[in-house]
Protein backbone atom coordinates (compact mmCIF):
# COMPACT_ATOMS: atom_id res chain seq x y z
CA UNK A 1 0.00 0.00 0.00
CA UNK A 2 1.38 3.38 -0.94
CA UNK A 3 1.02 5.87 1.85
CA UNK A 4 -1.10 8.92 1.41
CA UNK A 5 0.89 12.08 2.06
CA UNK A 6 1.37 15.57 0.78
CA UNK A 7 4.22 14.24 -1.37
CA UNK A 8 1.98 11.58 -2.90
CA UNK A 9 -0.57 14.28 -3.64
CA UNK A 10 2.06 16.46 -5.28
CA UNK A 11 3.40 13.52 -7.30
CA UNK A 12 -0.06 12.60 -8.54
CA UNK A 13 -0.90 16.21 -9.29
CA UNK A 14 1.98 16.17 -11.76
CA UNK A 15 0.82 12.84 -13.26
CA UNK A 16 -2.81 13.80 -13.80
CA UNK A 17 -3.77 11.54 -10.87
CA UNK A 18 -3.20 8.37 -12.86
CA UNK A 19 -1.04 6.65 -10.27
CA UNK A 20 -3.51 6.18 -7.42
CA UNK A 21 -3.97 2.51 -6.65
CA UNK A 22 -7.16 0.77 -5.57
CA UNK A 23 -7.78 1.25 -1.88
CA UNK A 24 -8.61 -2.39 -1.31
CA UNK A 25 -8.76 -5.50 -3.48
CA UNK A 26 -11.75 -7.75 -4.08
CA UNK A 27 -10.32 -11.28 -3.87
CA UNK A 28 -12.20 -14.50 -4.47
CA UNK A 29 -13.06 -16.18 -1.17
CA UNK A 30 -10.63 -18.85 -0.03
CA UNK A 31 -11.84 -22.23 1.20
CA UNK A 32 -10.82 -21.50 4.76
CA UNK A 33 -9.95 -18.61 7.06
CA UNK A 34 -8.91 -18.34 10.68
CA UNK A 35 -11.63 -15.79 11.36
CA UNK A 36 -14.69 -14.74 9.40
CA UNK A 37 -16.39 -11.46 10.21
CA UNK A 38 -20.01 -11.25 9.03
CA UNK A 39 -20.73 -7.68 8.03
CA UNK A 40 -18.39 -5.09 6.48
CA UNK A 41 -19.65 -2.01 8.24
CA UNK A 42 -17.41 0.17 10.37
CA UNK A 43 -17.50 -2.17 13.36
CA UNK A 44 -16.77 -5.31 11.28
CA UNK A 45 -13.94 -3.71 9.32
CA UNK A 46 -12.46 -2.24 12.49
CA UNK A 47 -12.57 -5.69 14.08
CA UNK A 48 -10.68 -7.16 11.12
CA UNK A 49 -8.15 -4.32 11.20
CA UNK A 50 -7.37 -4.72 14.90
CA UNK A 51 -7.24 -8.53 14.55
CA UNK A 52 -4.49 -8.03 12.00
CA UNK A 53 -2.74 -5.11 13.64
CA UNK A 54 -2.83 -5.98 17.33
CA UNK A 55 -3.22 -9.75 17.36
CA UNK A 56 -1.32 -10.82 14.24
CA UNK A 57 -4.32 -12.67 12.82
CA UNK A 58 -4.30 -11.77 9.14
CA UNK A 59 -6.03 -14.82 7.64
CA UNK A 60 -9.36 -13.04 8.00
CA UNK A 61 -12.33 -12.54 5.69
CA UNK A 62 -14.99 -9.88 6.09
CA UNK A 63 -18.15 -11.00 4.31
CA UNK A 64 -20.67 -8.38 3.26
CA UNK A 65 -24.12 -8.98 1.77
CA UNK A 66 -24.16 -5.66 -0.06
CA UNK A 67 -21.33 -3.18 -0.43
CA UNK A 68 -19.02 -2.19 2.41
CA UNK A 69 -20.21 0.65 4.59
CA UNK A 70 -23.63 0.53 2.93
CA UNK A 71 -25.61 -0.25 6.05
CA UNK A 72 -25.84 1.82 9.19
CA UNK A 73 -22.24 3.03 8.76
CA UNK A 74 -23.44 4.99 5.74
CA UNK A 75 -26.78 5.97 7.24
CA UNK A 76 -26.01 7.53 10.62
CA UNK A 77 -25.61 11.14 11.68
CA UNK A 78 -21.89 10.72 12.49
CA UNK A 79 -22.02 12.00 16.05
CA UNK A 80 -19.19 11.11 18.44
CA UNK A 81 -19.35 11.52 22.21
CA UNK A 82 -18.60 9.52 25.35
CA UNK A 83 -20.61 11.31 28.05
CA UNK A 84 -22.49 8.21 29.20
CA UNK A 85 -23.61 7.79 32.79
CA UNK A 86 -22.54 4.31 33.82
CA UNK A 87 -18.94 3.23 34.31
CA UNK A 88 -19.26 0.36 31.82
CA UNK A 89 -20.59 2.60 29.05
CA UNK A 90 -18.15 5.38 29.84
CA UNK A 91 -15.35 2.82 29.56
CA UNK A 92 -16.19 1.60 26.08
CA UNK A 93 -17.28 4.91 24.54
CA UNK A 94 -14.28 6.76 25.99
CA UNK A 95 -12.01 4.00 24.67
CA UNK A 96 -13.51 4.79 21.27
CA UNK A 97 -13.07 8.57 21.58
CA UNK A 98 -9.40 8.09 22.50
CA UNK A 99 -8.96 5.99 19.36
CA UNK A 100 -10.87 8.55 17.26
CA UNK A 101 -8.35 11.18 18.29
CA UNK A 102 -5.49 9.35 16.58
CA UNK A 103 -7.42 7.39 13.98
CA UNK A 104 -6.54 9.37 10.86
CA UNK A 105 -2.82 8.97 11.61
CA UNK A 106 -3.22 5.31 12.58
CA UNK A 107 -5.06 4.42 9.35
CA UNK A 108 -3.17 6.91 7.13
CA UNK A 109 -6.65 7.96 6.04
CA UNK A 110 -8.39 11.22 6.83
CA UNK A 111 -11.55 10.25 8.71
CA UNK A 112 -12.20 13.95 9.33
CA UNK A 113 -12.73 13.56 13.07
CA UNK A 114 -13.82 17.00 14.13
CA UNK A 115 -13.93 17.65 17.88
CA UNK A 116 -16.36 20.51 17.51
CA UNK A 117 -18.20 19.77 20.76
CA UNK A 118 -21.47 18.04 21.56
CA UNK A 119 -23.91 20.26 23.43
CA UNK A 120 -26.96 18.74 25.11
CA UNK A 121 -29.61 21.33 25.88
CA UNK A 122 -31.52 21.48 29.16
CA UNK A 123 -35.08 22.82 28.95
CA UNK A 124 -36.41 22.06 32.44
CA UNK A 125 -35.29 21.31 35.97
CA UNK A 126 -35.27 17.58 35.32
CA UNK A 127 -32.85 18.06 32.41
CA UNK A 128 -30.60 20.21 34.59
CA UNK A 129 -30.47 17.60 37.34
CA UNK A 130 -29.88 14.72 34.94
CA UNK A 131 -27.15 16.51 33.00
CA UNK A 132 -25.36 17.69 36.13
CA UNK A 133 -25.41 14.13 37.41
CA UNK A 134 -23.95 13.01 34.09
CA UNK A 135 -21.27 15.70 34.26
CA UNK A 136 -20.18 14.59 37.73
CA UNK A 137 -20.23 10.91 36.77
CA UNK A 138 -18.24 11.64 33.60
CA UNK A 139 -15.61 13.62 35.51
CA UNK A 140 -15.17 10.76 37.96
CA UNK A 141 -14.45 8.59 34.92
CA UNK A 142 -11.97 11.11 33.50
CA UNK A 143 -14.30 12.20 30.70
CA UNK A 144 -14.64 15.88 29.88
CA UNK A 145 -18.12 17.31 30.28
CA UNK A 146 -19.04 20.74 31.58
CA UNK A 147 -22.07 22.81 32.46
CA UNK A 148 -22.90 25.92 30.42
CA UNK A 149 -25.18 28.76 31.46
CA UNK A 150 -27.62 30.09 28.83
CA UNK A 151 -25.20 32.94 28.07
CA UNK A 152 -22.37 30.48 27.53
CA UNK A 153 -24.67 28.40 25.30
CA UNK A 154 -25.34 31.43 23.14
CA UNK A 155 -21.65 32.25 23.01
CA UNK A 156 -20.73 28.71 22.01
CA UNK A 157 -23.53 28.41 19.47
CA UNK A 158 -24.80 31.83 18.27
CA UNK A 159 -27.82 30.72 16.19
CA UNK A 160 -29.55 29.20 19.20
CA UNK A 161 -32.89 30.78 20.17
CA UNK A 162 -32.66 32.04 23.76
CA UNK A 163 -35.70 34.32 23.69
CA UNK A 164 -38.05 34.20 26.66
CA UNK A 165 -41.05 33.37 24.50
CA UNK A 166 -39.48 30.24 23.01
CA UNK A 167 -41.77 27.29 23.52
CA UNK A 168 -38.91 25.25 24.98
CA UNK A 169 -36.70 27.72 26.86
CA UNK A 170 -33.01 26.82 27.20
CA UNK A 171 -31.82 27.03 30.78
CA UNK A 172 -28.39 25.55 30.31
CA UNK A 173 -26.50 22.77 28.59
CA UNK A 174 -23.93 20.05 29.08
CA UNK A 175 -20.97 20.34 26.73
CA UNK A 176 -18.45 17.66 25.83
CA UNK A 177 -15.78 19.53 23.90
CA UNK A 178 -14.02 16.38 22.65
CA UNK A 179 -17.27 15.17 21.13
CA UNK A 180 -18.01 15.96 17.52
CA UNK A 181 -18.36 14.27 14.18
CA UNK A 182 -16.37 12.22 11.67
CA UNK A 183 -16.84 11.38 8.02
CA UNK A 184 -18.72 8.08 8.18
CA UNK A 185 -17.80 6.73 4.74
CA UNK A 186 -14.14 7.56 5.27
CA UNK A 187 -14.21 5.48 8.45
CA UNK A 188 -15.38 2.40 6.55
CA UNK A 189 -13.00 3.05 3.65
CA UNK A 190 -10.06 3.82 5.90
CA UNK A 191 -10.49 0.63 7.92
CA UNK A 192 -11.07 -1.38 4.73
CA UNK A 193 -7.89 -0.05 3.12
CA UNK A 194 -5.76 -0.55 6.22
CA UNK A 195 -7.17 -4.04 6.86
CA UNK A 196 -6.76 -5.13 3.23
CA UNK A 197 -3.18 -3.87 3.37
CA UNK A 198 -2.52 -6.29 6.22
CA UNK A 199 -3.93 -9.22 4.25
CA UNK A 200 -7.59 -9.20 5.25
CA UNK A 201 -9.96 -10.31 2.48
CA UNK A 202 -12.97 -8.04 2.05
CA UNK A 203 -15.59 -9.95 0.10
CA UNK A 204 -18.62 -7.92 -0.96
CA UNK A 205 -21.86 -9.24 -2.44
CA UNK A 206 -21.39 -12.35 -0.33
CA UNK A 207 -24.44 -13.10 1.79
CA UNK A 208 -24.17 -15.53 4.68
CA UNK A 209 -27.05 -18.02 4.45
CA UNK A 210 -26.09 -20.45 7.18
CA UNK A 211 -23.64 -21.13 9.98
CA UNK A 212 -21.89 -24.50 9.74
CA UNK A 213 -21.29 -26.41 12.94
CA UNK A 214 -19.42 -29.56 13.91
CA UNK A 215 -21.22 -32.45 15.66
CA UNK A 216 -19.99 -31.06 19.00
CA UNK A 217 -21.74 -27.77 18.20
CA UNK A 218 -18.64 -25.67 17.51
CA UNK A 219 -18.59 -23.35 14.55
CA UNK A 220 -16.67 -24.63 11.52
CA UNK A 221 -17.66 -22.04 8.95
CA UNK A 222 -20.48 -20.39 7.07
CA UNK A 223 -22.62 -21.04 4.01
CA UNK A 224 -22.82 -18.17 1.58
CA UNK A 225 -24.34 -17.43 -1.79
CA UNK A 226 -20.80 -17.96 -3.13
CA UNK A 227 -20.43 -21.36 -1.52
CA UNK A 228 -19.35 -22.64 1.88
CA UNK A 229 -16.33 -21.08 3.59
CA UNK A 230 -14.65 -22.75 6.54
CA UNK A 231 -13.47 -20.82 9.56
CA UNK A 232 -12.27 -21.57 13.06
CA UNK A 233 -14.05 -18.54 14.45
CA UNK A 234 -16.96 -16.44 13.24
CA UNK A 235 -17.72 -12.94 14.50
CA UNK A 236 -21.20 -11.62 13.74
CA UNK A 237 -21.28 -7.83 13.31
CA UNK A 238 -24.53 -7.56 11.40
CA UNK A 239 -26.33 -4.67 13.16
CA UNK A 240 -30.05 -4.82 12.34
CA UNK A 241 -29.77 -8.33 10.89
CA UNK A 242 -28.04 -9.86 13.91
CA UNK A 243 -31.17 -11.75 14.97
CA UNK A 244 -31.42 -13.29 11.49
CA UNK A 245 -27.77 -14.43 11.43
CA UNK A 246 -27.77 -15.70 15.02
CA UNK A 247 -30.96 -17.64 14.30
CA UNK A 248 -28.90 -19.64 11.77
CA UNK A 249 -26.89 -20.91 14.73
CA UNK A 250 -29.99 -21.46 16.84
CA UNK A 251 -29.19 -18.58 19.19
CA UNK A 252 -32.03 -16.24 20.11
CA UNK A 253 -31.02 -12.70 20.95
CA UNK A 254 -32.45 -10.02 23.25
CA UNK A 255 -32.80 -7.72 20.25
CA UNK A 256 -35.48 -5.95 18.27
CA UNK A 257 -34.79 -4.23 14.95
CA UNK A 258 -36.32 -0.81 14.42
CA UNK A 259 -36.14 1.71 11.58
CA UNK A 260 -34.19 4.85 12.47
CA UNK A 261 -34.48 7.76 10.09
CA UNK A 262 -32.29 10.75 9.40
CA UNK A 263 -32.37 13.59 6.94
CA UNK A 264 -30.22 16.38 5.53
CA UNK A 265 -31.02 19.83 4.25
CA UNK A 266 -29.72 21.66 1.23
CA UNK A 267 -26.14 22.86 1.82
CA UNK A 268 -25.76 26.34 3.26
CA UNK A 269 -22.94 28.51 4.58
CA UNK A 270 -21.44 27.54 7.96
CA UNK A 271 -24.03 28.28 10.61
CA UNK A 272 -24.05 25.67 13.37
CA UNK A 273 -20.55 25.24 14.81
CA UNK A 274 -21.18 22.18 17.01
CA UNK A 275 -23.45 19.20 17.52
CA UNK A 276 -26.64 20.13 19.36
CA UNK A 277 -28.89 17.57 20.99
CA UNK A 278 -32.13 18.11 22.82
CA UNK A 279 -33.61 15.07 24.45
CA UNK A 280 -36.68 16.89 25.72
CA UNK A 281 -37.68 18.48 22.43
CA UNK A 282 -36.25 15.36 20.83
CA UNK A 283 -33.99 16.08 17.92
CA UNK A 284 -30.33 16.58 17.19
CA UNK A 285 -28.53 18.54 14.53
CA UNK A 286 -25.08 19.26 13.21
CA UNK A 287 -23.74 20.76 10.01
CA UNK A 288 -21.63 18.66 7.69
CA UNK A 289 -18.53 19.98 6.00
CA UNK A 290 -20.57 20.15 2.80
CA UNK A 291 -22.92 22.56 4.57
CA UNK A 292 -25.91 20.26 4.94
CA UNK A 293 -27.81 20.27 8.20
CA UNK A 294 -27.71 16.65 9.40
CA UNK A 295 -30.80 15.94 11.47
CA UNK A 296 -32.07 12.94 13.39
CA UNK A 297 -34.27 11.89 16.27
CA UNK A 298 -35.87 8.69 17.52
CA UNK A 299 -36.86 5.39 15.95
CA UNK A 300 -40.21 4.40 14.54
CA UNK A 301 -42.35 2.55 17.05
CA UNK A 302 -42.57 -0.84 15.32
CA UNK A 303 -39.95 -3.42 14.41
CA UNK A 304 -39.08 -3.61 10.74
CA UNK A 305 -36.38 -4.57 8.24
CA UNK A 306 -37.66 -2.21 5.55
CA UNK A 307 -34.96 0.49 5.92
CA UNK A 308 -37.67 3.11 5.74
CA UNK A 309 -40.09 4.61 8.22
CA UNK A 310 -43.07 6.85 8.63
CA UNK A 311 -43.09 10.43 7.42
CA UNK A 312 -44.67 11.63 10.66
CA UNK A 313 -41.44 10.75 12.50
CA UNK A 314 -39.48 13.13 10.27
CA UNK A 315 -42.22 15.70 10.64
CA UNK A 316 -41.98 15.54 14.41
CA UNK A 317 -38.21 15.85 14.22
CA UNK A 318 -38.44 18.97 12.08
CA UNK A 319 -41.05 20.45 14.43
CA UNK A 320 -38.43 20.28 17.16
CA UNK A 321 -35.64 21.67 14.96
CA UNK A 322 -37.77 24.64 13.91
CA UNK A 323 -38.64 25.38 17.54
CA UNK A 324 -34.98 25.43 18.50
CA UNK A 325 -33.71 27.19 15.35
CA UNK A 326 -36.33 29.53 13.86
CA UNK A 327 -33.58 30.56 11.42
CA UNK A 328 -33.86 27.15 9.77
CA UNK A 329 -37.61 27.19 9.12
CA UNK A 330 -37.22 28.14 5.44
CA UNK A 331 -34.52 25.58 4.74
CA UNK A 332 -35.35 22.88 2.19
CA UNK A 333 -34.75 19.28 3.13
CA UNK A 334 -32.74 17.45 0.51
CA UNK A 335 -33.23 13.79 1.32
CA UNK A 336 -34.17 11.39 4.10
CA UNK A 337 -33.42 7.73 4.64
CA UNK A 338 -33.73 4.94 7.14
CA UNK A 339 -31.49 2.29 8.64
CA UNK A 340 -32.32 -0.77 10.72
CA UNK A 341 -30.97 -0.57 14.24
CA UNK A 342 -30.78 -3.52 16.64
CA UNK A 343 -31.96 -2.40 20.05
CA UNK A 344 -31.37 -4.22 23.34
CA UNK A 345 -33.73 -3.91 26.32
CA UNK A 346 -31.18 -1.84 28.31
CA UNK A 347 -29.94 0.14 25.27
CA UNK A 348 -26.38 -1.04 25.82
CA UNK A 349 -24.51 -3.16 23.28
CA UNK A 350 -23.55 -6.81 23.39
CA UNK A 351 -19.89 -7.64 22.63
CA UNK A 352 -19.41 -11.17 23.75
CA UNK A 353 -18.86 -14.85 23.32
CA UNK A 354 -22.02 -16.83 22.66
CA UNK A 355 -23.22 -20.24 23.86
CA UNK A 356 -21.86 -21.64 20.56
CA UNK A 357 -18.09 -22.28 20.70
CA UNK A 358 -16.22 -20.18 18.13
CA UNK A 359 -19.17 -17.83 17.55
CA UNK A 360 -18.88 -14.22 18.75
CA UNK A 361 -21.34 -11.40 18.49
CA UNK A 362 -21.02 -7.62 18.41
CA UNK A 363 -24.48 -6.07 18.27
CA UNK A 364 -27.14 -4.11 20.08
CA UNK A 365 -25.63 -0.69 19.40
CA UNK A 366 -29.12 0.52 18.75
CA UNK A 367 -29.34 4.14 17.71
CA UNK A 368 -25.78 5.10 18.65
CA UNK A 369 -23.17 2.72 17.28
CA UNK A 370 -21.15 4.95 14.98
CA UNK A 371 -19.37 6.80 17.79
CA UNK A 372 -18.11 3.52 19.19
CA UNK A 373 -16.71 2.13 15.92
CA UNK A 374 -12.97 2.11 16.76
CA UNK A 375 -13.42 1.05 20.39
CA UNK A 376 -15.92 -1.63 19.51
CA UNK A 377 -13.71 -3.15 16.82
CA UNK A 378 -10.69 -2.93 19.09
CA UNK A 379 -12.13 -4.86 22.04
CA UNK A 380 -14.11 -7.25 19.84
CA UNK A 381 -10.90 -8.22 18.03
CA UNK A 382 -9.40 -8.91 21.46
CA UNK A 383 -12.42 -11.05 22.37
CA UNK A 384 -12.12 -13.14 19.21
CA UNK A 385 -8.33 -13.46 19.26
CA UNK A 386 -8.02 -14.43 22.94
CA UNK A 387 -11.41 -16.17 23.25
CA UNK A 388 -12.07 -14.00 26.26
CA UNK A 389 -13.41 -10.47 26.56
CA UNK A 390 -11.24 -7.40 27.02
CA UNK A 391 -11.62 -5.74 30.42
CA UNK A 392 -13.65 -2.99 28.74
CA UNK A 393 -16.27 -5.20 27.09
CA UNK A 394 -16.45 -7.86 29.82
CA UNK A 395 -19.73 -6.43 31.21
CA UNK A 396 -21.43 -6.42 27.80
CA UNK A 397 -22.48 -10.08 27.77
CA UNK A 398 -25.67 -11.77 26.58
CA UNK A 399 -25.95 -13.39 30.00
CA UNK A 400 -26.61 -10.04 31.69
CA UNK A 401 -30.23 -10.34 30.56
CA UNK A 402 -30.52 -13.57 32.55
CA UNK A 403 -28.56 -12.52 35.63
CA UNK A 404 -30.19 -9.10 35.73
CA UNK A 405 -26.85 -7.24 35.74
CA UNK A 406 -28.07 -4.74 33.14
CA UNK A 407 -26.24 -1.60 32.00
CA UNK A 408 -29.38 0.43 31.93
CA UNK A 409 -28.57 3.39 29.70
CA UNK A 410 -32.19 3.17 28.56
CA UNK A 411 -33.17 4.73 31.86
CA UNK A 412 -30.06 6.85 32.34
CA UNK A 413 -29.19 8.26 28.98
CA UNK A 414 -30.57 10.19 26.13
CA UNK A 415 -33.33 8.91 23.93
CA UNK A 416 -31.11 9.89 21.07
CA UNK A 417 -27.47 8.99 20.65
CA UNK B 1 -14.68 2.88 -13.97
CA UNK B 2 -16.06 -0.42 -12.79
CA UNK B 3 -19.80 -0.84 -13.16
CA UNK B 4 -21.91 -0.68 -10.05
CA UNK B 5 -21.62 -3.96 -8.19
CA UNK B 6 -25.37 -4.52 -8.08
CA UNK B 7 -28.56 -2.55 -8.46
CA UNK B 8 -29.40 -0.53 -5.43
CA UNK B 9 -31.90 -2.00 -2.96
CA UNK B 10 -33.26 -4.90 -4.94
CA UNK B 11 -34.64 -6.30 -1.70
CA UNK B 12 -37.25 -3.57 -1.45
CA UNK B 13 -39.82 -3.45 -4.20
CA UNK B 14 -41.36 -0.16 -3.24
CA UNK B 15 -40.34 2.66 -1.01
CA UNK B 16 -42.99 3.75 1.39
CA UNK B 17 -42.80 7.17 2.95
CA UNK B 18 -46.07 7.41 4.81
CA UNK B 19 -47.32 6.18 8.13
CA UNK B 20 -48.93 2.77 8.54
CA UNK B 21 -52.66 2.33 8.09
CA UNK B 22 -53.88 -0.07 10.73
CA UNK B 23 -57.22 -1.79 11.07
CA UNK B 24 -58.50 -2.10 14.62
CA UNK B 25 -60.51 -5.34 14.89
CA UNK B 26 -62.70 -3.85 17.61
CA UNK B 27 -63.53 -0.60 15.82
CA UNK B 28 -63.50 -2.52 12.53
CA UNK B 29 -61.97 0.47 10.82
CA UNK B 30 -58.64 1.41 9.23
CA UNK B 31 -57.06 4.30 11.09
CA UNK B 32 -53.69 6.09 10.84
CA UNK B 33 -50.71 4.80 12.83
CA UNK B 34 -50.77 7.88 15.07
CA UNK B 35 -53.80 6.44 16.89
CA UNK B 36 -51.93 3.28 17.81
CA UNK B 37 -49.12 2.23 20.10
CA UNK B 38 -47.02 -0.77 19.15
CA UNK B 39 -46.68 -3.19 22.05
CA UNK B 40 -44.06 -5.64 20.85
CA UNK B 41 -44.09 -9.35 20.11
CA UNK B 42 -47.45 -11.07 20.55
CA UNK B 43 -48.31 -14.35 22.27
CA UNK B 44 -45.75 -13.99 25.05
CA UNK B 45 -47.39 -15.64 28.02
CA UNK B 46 -46.24 -14.90 31.54
CA UNK B 47 -45.74 -18.05 33.56
CA UNK B 48 -48.44 -18.73 36.11
CA UNK B 49 -45.76 -19.39 38.72
CA UNK B 50 -42.63 -17.37 38.05
CA UNK B 51 -41.21 -18.59 41.36
CA UNK B 52 -40.75 -22.04 39.89
CA UNK B 53 -39.57 -20.73 36.54
CA UNK B 54 -35.87 -20.98 35.75
CA UNK B 55 -33.83 -17.80 35.23
CA UNK B 56 -33.35 -18.76 31.59
CA UNK B 57 -37.06 -19.16 30.98
CA UNK B 58 -37.85 -15.89 32.71
CA UNK B 59 -35.17 -14.07 30.70
CA UNK B 60 -36.64 -15.58 27.54
CA UNK B 61 -40.06 -14.27 28.49
CA UNK B 62 -38.77 -10.87 29.53
CA UNK B 63 -36.07 -10.01 27.02
CA UNK B 64 -35.38 -12.53 24.26
CA UNK B 65 -37.33 -11.99 21.06
CA UNK B 66 -37.79 -13.70 17.71
CA UNK B 67 -37.34 -10.42 15.80
CA UNK B 68 -38.05 -12.22 12.51
CA UNK B 69 -37.34 -10.93 9.04
CA UNK B 70 -40.66 -11.78 7.42
CA UNK B 71 -44.03 -12.53 8.96
CA UNK B 72 -44.31 -11.57 12.57
CA UNK B 73 -47.00 -11.59 15.22
CA UNK B 74 -47.20 -8.37 17.16
CA UNK B 75 -49.43 -6.53 19.61
CA UNK B 76 -50.90 -3.12 19.03
CA UNK B 77 -53.04 -0.91 21.21
CA UNK B 78 -55.61 1.47 19.77
CA UNK B 79 -54.58 3.99 22.38
CA UNK B 80 -56.25 7.05 20.85
CA UNK B 81 -59.37 5.11 19.90
CA UNK B 82 -61.06 2.30 21.76
CA UNK B 83 -57.97 1.81 23.92
CA UNK B 84 -57.93 -1.96 23.50
CA UNK B 85 -55.07 -4.33 22.73
CA UNK B 86 -55.18 -6.54 19.66
CA UNK B 87 -52.78 -8.66 17.63
CA UNK B 88 -51.61 -8.36 14.06
CA UNK B 89 -49.62 -10.31 11.51
CA UNK B 90 -47.26 -8.03 9.62
CA UNK B 91 -44.46 -8.60 7.12
CA UNK B 92 -41.43 -6.90 8.66
CA UNK B 93 -39.80 -6.52 5.22
CA UNK B 94 -42.64 -4.73 3.41
CA UNK B 95 -44.37 -3.47 6.61
CA UNK B 96 -47.67 -4.68 5.13
CA UNK B 97 -50.33 -6.02 7.49
CA UNK B 98 -51.71 -9.44 6.55
CA UNK B 99 -54.41 -9.60 9.19
CA UNK B 100 -55.46 -8.32 12.59
CA UNK B 101 -57.32 -10.25 15.28
CA UNK B 102 -58.65 -9.64 18.76
CA UNK B 103 -56.66 -10.32 21.90
CA UNK B 104 -57.24 -13.83 23.19
CA UNK B 105 -58.01 -15.23 19.76
CA UNK B 106 -55.69 -18.00 18.57
CA UNK B 107 -52.82 -17.33 16.25
CA UNK B 108 -54.16 -17.38 12.66
CA UNK B 109 -52.83 -20.01 10.32
CA UNK B 110 -50.13 -18.19 8.40
CA UNK B 111 -49.96 -20.86 5.70
CA UNK B 112 -52.80 -19.01 4.04
CA UNK B 113 -50.49 -16.07 3.47
CA UNK B 114 -47.84 -16.12 0.82
CA UNK B 115 -44.48 -16.39 2.54
CA UNK B 116 -41.51 -15.04 0.67
CA UNK B 117 -38.27 -16.36 2.06
CA UNK B 118 -35.93 -13.56 2.98
CA UNK B 119 -32.93 -15.29 1.44
CA UNK B 120 -32.49 -18.41 -0.68
CA UNK B 121 -31.36 -21.28 1.51
CA UNK B 122 -28.81 -23.64 0.03
CA UNK B 123 -30.23 -27.17 -0.14
CA UNK B 124 -28.45 -29.75 1.96
CA UNK B 125 -25.62 -29.03 4.40
CA UNK B 126 -28.08 -27.74 6.96
CA UNK B 127 -26.30 -26.80 10.16
CA UNK B 128 -27.01 -28.96 13.14
CA UNK B 129 -29.59 -27.99 15.69
CA UNK B 130 -30.94 -25.38 13.36
CA UNK B 131 -34.48 -24.36 14.18
CA UNK B 132 -37.14 -23.90 11.55
CA UNK B 133 -36.54 -20.70 9.66
CA UNK B 134 -38.97 -17.86 9.47
CA UNK B 135 -41.60 -16.41 11.69
CA UNK B 136 -43.93 -19.35 11.73
CA UNK B 137 -42.28 -21.01 14.67
CA UNK B 138 -44.89 -21.37 17.37
CA UNK B 139 -43.74 -21.22 20.94
CA UNK B 140 -46.91 -20.59 22.91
Amino acid sequence: MRKYSVFALAREALRAHKGWEQQWTSPEPKAEYDVIIVGAGGHGLATAYYLAKEHGITNVAVLEKGWLGGGNTGRNTTIIRSNYLYDESAGIYEHAVKLWEGLSQDLNYNVMYSARGVMMLAHNIHDVQVFKRHIHANRLNGIDNEWLTPEQVKEFCPPINLSADARYPIIGAALQRRGGTARHDAVAWGYARAAADRGVHIIQNCEVTGIRRAPNGAVIGVDTNRGPINAKKVGVVAAGHTSVIMNMAGVRMPLESYPLQALVSEPVKPLIPCVIMSNTVHAYISQSDKGEMVIGAGTDQYTSYSQTGGLHIINHTLDAICEMFPVLTRLKMLRSWGGIVDVTPDRSPILAKTPVPGLYVNCGWGTGGFKATPGSGNVFAHTIARDEPHRINAPFTIERFTTGRLIDEAAAAAVAH
Amino acid sequence: MKPLLRPLRTDIQETRQTMLLIKCPYCDEERPELEFRNAGEAHLVRSSSIVEQSDDDFAAFLYFRQNPKGLQFERWRHIHGCGRFFNAVRDSVSDKFLTVYKAGEPRPNVEQFVVQPAAPVEPGEEPQAKPARGAKKAEV
